[in-house]
């Protein structure tokens, strides 16, 4: 090395390591910048987030069917281990069941009776979509789960997310072939609801535990463990009626509300198309401060 | 001697693996493995990526592809945007300050520092979320998370250690 690459060289290192630093700091500037906006505009980059998913989404779409194959298979070998008393059991509920399916259509009958008295107008009409899990959050702070469907299919932001079991989440953004569901836990999540014995009204807010709060209702409203929570239809996006929980403990931290379904295991779900775009509630649902 | 196009190719593509590999570890992150509870406390896959090319090869894990990736796992996560991408950014100056003291050390040391990093990272994530959210957020999941990954790293670690003797010896 002669005297002049060498000079060159005192002069461009120092100034290499001090551009590589301005670069490292205006990247953590740029990222607190991205949180902020995020913050401030929370539709801001629904677009980019739904355009990534959907790029990722026929690679997780791959990935996930052997998964799930693997898990169905493990699945039936339980279910054949545990047959004998999984029948026993099935029994004894079936004669549980057609009671309550005597009592169903005993009020069926009256009901619709009723309703042909007051002239009663029934809800709008409710279609479905299936769609597979094909990704999760996979991170301790954020519980969301991306979904086979997208606008393609007829899912659209806003809509209840559901199984036979109950409300799992609604669709937060809609990508051509994929979307994302936030789930009840998620931190972002506010579902209006009623308790359903007492018709009182509130909120169901996720709390990123294994429980969700109740919240914003009226005061001095009692509730008591063991009420079941189901969704009120106000806003108009979800249709009402459909299971979220039961009430498990009221106490100073709030009203705690355990969720009838419990996410992990789900494979396929049901997104409903209740007829409504649910912007009322949805829009002031991200990042607002509950207590 | 310069070296030809082909050559140059070459060395270009196996540069931009550890890139690669991590954004391989972003997308396997996200696959659903339906074990109940698994979801919360996966470990942080892409941590363990930047972490350890960041030590080993730092040339090949630059700034903007740690802002990169943690843009991308903020996406597909569904956390607010930035969040993953400061967290990363701090991993890595962590990690090249840490980097001399490494040298020659043997790998508990790495896995030790590893550990600290991880630690910190995750309760930034923590202390960021509280504040975006206004309300202290549950980091019971966190905890389990953050053993997960310290537990995970070795087995990657030895895997990008082979890759790196395989593909990126420096000629």
């Amino acid at each position: 090395m002669n005297d002049r690459e060498r000079s060159i060289s005192r002069i461009a290192a120092p100034v290499r390591t001090f551009a590589q630093k301005f670069a490292y700091i205006g990247l953590i500037v740029a990222a607190a910048a991205l949180m902020l906006v995020g913050k401030m505009e929370p539709a801001a980059f629904e677009r980019a987030r739904a355009q990534v998913t959907d790029a990722i989404a026929p690679i997780l779409d791959a990935v996930s069917r052997p998964l799930d194959y693997i898990h169905d298979a493990v699945g039936e070998g339980k279910s054949l281990l545990a047959l004998r008393e999984e029948n026993a059991r099935l029994r004894i509920a079936q004669d549980h069941l057609l009671q309550w399916q005597a009592i169903a259509r005993k009020l069926e009958t009256e009901n619709k009776a009723l309703r042909d008295l007051l002239n009663f107008v029934p809800a709008v009409g409710t279609e479905t979509v299936s769609a597979r899990v094909i990704g999760d959050s996979g991170g301790a702070f954020a519980r969301t789960m991306i979904l086979s469907a997208g606008s393609r299919e007829g899912v659209r932001k806003g809509q209840a997310v559901i199984t036979g079991a109950g409300l799992i989440g609604r669709v937060q953004e809609v990508g051509l072939r994929s979307s994302r569901l936030l789930l009840l836990a998620d931190l972002n999540s506010r579902v209006p609801v009623v308790i359903e014995s007492s018709r009182v009204r509130g909120v169901v807010a996720g709390t990123n535990g294994e429980t969700l709060r109740l919240v914003h209702l009226p005061p001095d409203v009692v509730a008591a463990p063991g009420d079941r929570i189901v969704t009120s239809g106000h806003g108009g996006a979800l249709p009402p009626g459909i299971p979220v929980g039961i009430v498990a403990a009221v106490g100073e931290a709030g009203i705690e509300v355990e969720p009838f379904v419990d996410p992990a295991r789900l494979e396929v779900v049901q997104v409903l198309d209740y007829g409504l775009d649910g912007i009322i509630e949805f829009k002031a649902g991200r990042g607002n401060k509950v207590k | 001697m310069k070296p030809s196009f082909w050559h140059r190719v070459d060395r270009f593509a196996r540069d931009l693996t550890p890139f690669a590999l991590t954004l391989m570890l972003l997308v396997i992150n996200a696959i659903p493995f339906h074990i109940p509870g698994f979801a919360q406390v996966a470990p942080l896959l892409p941590l363990i990526g930047i972490y350890f090319w960041a030590v080993y090869r730092p040339d090949l894990m630059p700034a903007a592809a740690v802002f990169l990736i943690g843009i991308l796992h903020d996406f597909l996560s569904g956390l607010p945007v930035g969040v993953s991408a400061l967290i990363f950014l701090v991993v890595l100056g962590a990690a090249l300050a840490q980097r001399s003291f490494f040298f020659g050390k043997s790998f508990i040391i790495v896995w030790l520092g590893f550990m600290m990093v991880a630690g910190g990272a995750l309760t930034l994530e923590w202390f960021l979320l509280s504040i975006f959210v206004g309300d202290l957020v549950h980091a019971r999941s966190a905890i389990y998370q953050f053993g997960l990954t310290a537990a995970v790293f070795p087995f990657l670690a030895w895997l990008f250690t082979r890759w790196q003797l395989a593909f990126l010896q420096v000629d």
